[in-house]
């Protein structure tokens, strides 16, 4: 039987779709509302809020946390002061990627890492000797995302603390008598937080920001609306963008951090006091310029794009909705230099948009790219630049 | 280049081009040139551009869309050519259409095609298919019609290789279409919205609402001839490739214009505001130059009219240096308009009561116009001097979606008007205005029960108001009447259609040429195609 996240209760209730999906074993939305498109305007012109709370949830506490996770996180979690939370990743020994998540420093001993996946055993396998425990608190708590322009004056109307958080800063607070933990985070490239709030107080939680932001335009969104944020900001997501080495059955199907663009993620690596899972395999492959891959935005040509549809007697598709397959990428020659691992079209930017893995001799921003496209059952090809990522990155998400 | 800020003052007495209005087409005109390299200044008469796309703070914490305030018309390749998102285009797509019933009931039409579907089905199974039908055949004649959007109308009196070249463009564009798309056309162009609508459609709600497209702007009802042609342009729009999408943009159509000054300055173009054009000075059947109204004189090798053809030929330069006929076809130009808004600051969201407590029926357009004949009945009050005493009102709460435009929990709430004639017989707006004001409101508290209580604010704009304040003469919302003998090649006169004067290096780029008025810019651009042309050919 399907569970049900803790603001399930409420969420249902906001639901005049009855569309869910299946996420880590809980009904998630896809979306409330008729149209997904809607939803995401209203993450990037007031506010949003989406249901985070089957993403796994584990504290890594004692006194060796830190140094643990130094070894185990490609990221260097030292650089980590309490109240503040990293983006990060692990990888195996051959330096291929395993997944990311956020690790949240609530102390000098204390973290908590969510993760996509389950990764107890991972964890606790590599503990060894360490004063560490690493305890799996997925269902003890709700996420709750609250992203767009309007979040923090709505969020400061609960918990004043709120307004002063900076970029992936953290602070435990209340919301009403709820003690919760508000974050600056998120997976919209917004303006934007979380709120992660023990399960038996998420109802009253909810109902509070929900009063709060709906003066200010504050709605629901499902996945759909997420999944469209997050390839306009640049966030990559697991088995669409990249997956785990260690369920791919070839390489062809394992990318590094390097590759993957996540290369400022590894700053520090040469710290010889500072050992972690594939270092090695990423410090030859850095050394080596060994990448197969460098992972870029793409922004597709828009009078090619209209084109190549026009000439077919056919009205170009602007679809926000992201392709579900790949789309192969050539060279001018008709090589094939890579391939869009995510694609859309983009409101806020106006043009398609992708993120794509290509050979790193054709990473330059600015260089062209044909990229494939089915028009009237044939392969065309549309000219694509490509750019750096985040495509959409305004001020407020940092400001 | 560096990114230029407004000024009160010429930085310098010469440049290669002037351009006279700061509304939206003398904003893209005036950007496109400065792309290509000349010195541009565009001269606005008041203190801010935009013209008839504005939003203001007419009320503390209140943003207005004083006049125009939702956009579709806009043409896409301008977003691109002129970097509009870099400098915050934004367009938030409408999900809902709202059209209230007079007993009560309403249709609700969303962005889910098999809901509207049914909720169509509850007002005549009939027309559920009808609606695909109909928007099928629509979008085929738009995308025929399209092309001619996009392009300088040929000149059909003209014998040069290129006109003949144009001339035989149309010609084929026209004659491969599917004979059943261009009769449609020819319906739509020529017909009433009432009979085109007719033939696909059985209820009132759905004819009501359509055909309201076809009266917008205009002095016909929808049973005359001649308002299909105003819906069919109203189809024309598109966002995102969707055909006839409507938005509100970031800020309203005000933030629109603001993120076209910032693109424009952004390629040089100067902006000197609160200066009025007096006239522009000629010298030997040539634009030399403007005079402001302040006595400044400012030389340019072009000048173009961003204003109204009354304006452009019979104001800003003498009409005895023109061609006769040219002066007569510009007279007997019409333009009546007869259109108003009243704007409301609103202390929260309406309530309908089929709806309790709903509120996201307003995320798009209210459409008061319940059925065809309440719009004629309308539109009969105007044909002899009145203005309506049940108006249709085009109603636009742009805050729920867009939360800077209000403070939080309150609105504001666009609502514009049919019909008012400019010309009121045995009375005028100076003294109607208020008992007009009075009047829209009291058929909104028909609607929405309790409304009167929401108001905090109330601003009134007659077509008198929209005269005096854009300069949009009798207060036409499109620069002159959407009239066939007026649009396309014939727009704003024969042999005068492609943006040139009879006067060397003066041109025109208003809403008074094709493809004509809402927010759409193509005027402006079509006309730096055409003057940067005669600029390399001198
Ligand atoms: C009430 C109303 C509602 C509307 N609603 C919509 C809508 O929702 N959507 C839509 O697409 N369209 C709408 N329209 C139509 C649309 O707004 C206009 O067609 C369009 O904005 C006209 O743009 P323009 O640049 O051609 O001219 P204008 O906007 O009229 O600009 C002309 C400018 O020239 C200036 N000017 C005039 N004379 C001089 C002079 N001598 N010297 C210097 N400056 C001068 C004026 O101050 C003005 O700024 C509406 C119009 C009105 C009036």
């Amino acid at each position: 039987m399907i569970r049900t996240t803790p603001f399930h209760p409420r969420l249902s209730e906001l639901s005049t779709t009855g569309l869910w999906s299946h996420w880590a074993g809980y009904l998630s939305a896809q979306k409330y509302d008729m149209s997904a498109k809607h939803e995401y305007f209203g993450i990037r012109n007031s506010a949003g809020f989406f249901d985070s709370s089957p993403l796994y949830k584990y504290w890594v506490r004692g006194r060796d946390a830190e140094r643990f996770l130094a070894g185990v996180l490609a990221r260097d979690v030292r650089t980590c002061r309490p109240g503040r939370a990293q983006y990060t990743i692990w990888c195996d020994d051959a330096g291929f990627l395993l997944e990311d998540g956020v690790v949240f420093r609530y102390s000098d001993n204390e973290f908590m890492l969510t993760a996509a996946e389950p990764n107890l055993g991972y964890l606790r396998d590599l503990v060894g000797r360490l004063d560490v425990e690493v305890v799996d608190v997925s269902q003890d708590y709700g996420v709750l995302a609250v992203q767009g322009p309007r979040s923090r004056e709505i969020l400061a109307r609960l918990s004043p603390d709120v307004a002063a958080l900076p970029y992936f800063g953290h602070t435990r607070t209340k919301v009403g008598a709820a003690a919760v933990t508000v974050s600056r985070t998120g997976f919209t490239g917004d303006l934007g937080y979380e709120i992660l709030v023990p399960a038996a107080d998420a109802l009253p939680v909810l109902d509070a920001v929900i009063e709060a932001g709906t003066p200010y335009g504050l709605r629901p969104f499902g996945e759909q609306a997420l999944l469209m944020a997050r390839i306009e900001a640049g966030l990559l997501l697991v088995d669409v963008d990249f997956s785990s080495s260690r369920y791919a059955w070839t390489d062809h199907d394992r990318v590094t951090p390097v590759e993957l663009g996540l290369r400022w993620m590894l700053r520090g690596i040469d710290d010889p006091e500072r050992p972690f899972v594939g270092r090695k395999a990423l410090r030859a492959e850095i050394a080596g310029g060994t990448s197969r891959w460098a992972t870029v935005g793409i922004v597709v040509d828009w009078q090619d794009w209209d084109r190549v549809w026009t000439q077919a007697g056919l009205v170009p598709p602007k679809d926000e909705t992201p392709l579900d397959y790949e789309s192969m990428l050539y060279d001018a020659e008709g090589g094939r230099v890579g391939y869009a691992t995510s694609f859309m079209y983009s409101p806020v930017l106006q043009r398609h948009i992708g993120i794509a893995r290509v050979r790193p001799d054709h990473g330059a921003v600015g260089s062209t790219v044909g990229l494939e496209v089915t028009v009237n059952h044939q392969y065309e090809t549309v000219a694509a630049q490509v750019a750096r990522l985040p495509l959409f990155n305004p001020e407020r998400k940092t400001a | 280049m560096s990114q230029t800020t407004p000024t009160r003052a010429a930085k310098s007495r010469e440049y290669d081009a002037i351009v006279i209005g700061g509304g939206h087409n003398g904003l893209v005109n005036a950007a496109y040139l400065a792309k290509a390299g000349l010195s541009v200044l565009v001269v606005e008469r008041r203190h801010l551009v935009g013209g008839a796309a504005i939003t203001e703070e007419l009320y503390p914490g209140f943003q207005f869309t004083t006049f125009s305030y939702a956009l579709s018309l806009l043409r896409p390749d301008i977003i691109h050519e002129l970097d509009l998102v870099r400098h915050g285009f934004m367009p938030i797509l409408m999900p809902s259409s709202f059209a209230p019933m007079e007993n009560g009931d309403y249709l609700l039409l969303g962005p889910d095609r098999d809901e509207n579907l049914k909720e169509i089905m509850r007002h005549s199974a009939h027309d559920a298919d009808a609606m695909d039908r109909y928007e099928h055949d629509v979008e085929r004649v738009c995308q025929l019609v399209k092309p001619l959007f996009d392009r300088v109308p040929p000149n059909l009196f003209g014998k040069s290789p290129e006109d003949l070249a144009d001339i035989a463009w149309l010609r084929s564009h026209l004659g491969d279409a599917p004979p059943k798309v261009l009769h449609d056309a020819v319906r739509m162009l020529t017909g009433s919205a009432a009979d085109f609508l007719d033939d696909y459609f059985e209820s009132d709600i759905l004819k009501g609402y359509m055909a309201s497209s076809g009266i917008i702007g205009t002095k016909v009802g929808p049973m005359s001839q001649g308002s299909g042609l105003v819906l069919l342009y109203h189809s024309l729009g598109e966002h995102d490739g969707q055909f006839g999408a409507w938005a509100f943009h970031k800020g309203g159509n005000g933030g629109f214009t603001q993120v076209l000054a910032r693109a424009a300055q952004a390629f040089g173009v100067e902006i000197l505001l609160e200066s009025e054009v007096d006239h522009v000075v000629t010298r030997d059947g040539r634009a030399v130059g403007v005079v402001l109204g302040d006595g400044t004189e400012l030389s340019a090798r072009t000048v173009v009219s961003a204003v109204d053809p009354r304006r452009t030929f019979l104001e800003l330069v003498e009409p005895r240096e023109l061609p006769t006929d040219l002066v007569e076809n510009i007279n007997r130009f019409r333009f009546q308009g007869t259109s108003a808004k009243v704007n409301f600051a609103l202390d929260g969201a309406p309530r309908y009561p089929a709806l309790g407590d709903r509120t996201d029926q307003y995320r798009g357009f209210t459409n008061i116009g319940p059925s065809m004949e309440y719009l004629e009945r309308a539109f009969d009050d105007a044909k002899y001097g009145w203005y309506s005493q049940r108006p249709y009102l085009d109603c636009a709460v742009q805050s729920m979606v867009d939360p800077d435009m209000a403070p939080p929990g309150k609105h504001v709430m666009s609502c514009f008007v049919q019909y008012a004639p400019y010309h009121l017989r045995g009375s005028d707006w100076d003294t109607e205005r208020e008992k007009f004001g009075d009047t829209v409101q009291a058929t909104l508290e028909s609607f929405f029960p309790g409304f009167g209580d929401l108001v905090l604010h109330r601003e009134v704009v007659t077509p008198l108001d929209i005269e005096r304040v854009v300069g949009l003469s009798e207060g036409n919302i499109f620069a002159g009447e959407f009239f066939a003998p007026q649009m396309y090649f014939f727009r704003p006169a024969p042999g005068w259609s492609q943006y040139r004067t009879p006067i060397d290096g003066y041109y025109q780029c208003g809403s008074g040429t094709h493809p004509g008025g809402c927010v759409m810019g193509a005027p402006g651009k079509l006309a730096s195609g055409q003057i940067l042309a005669d600029l390399r050919k001198e």
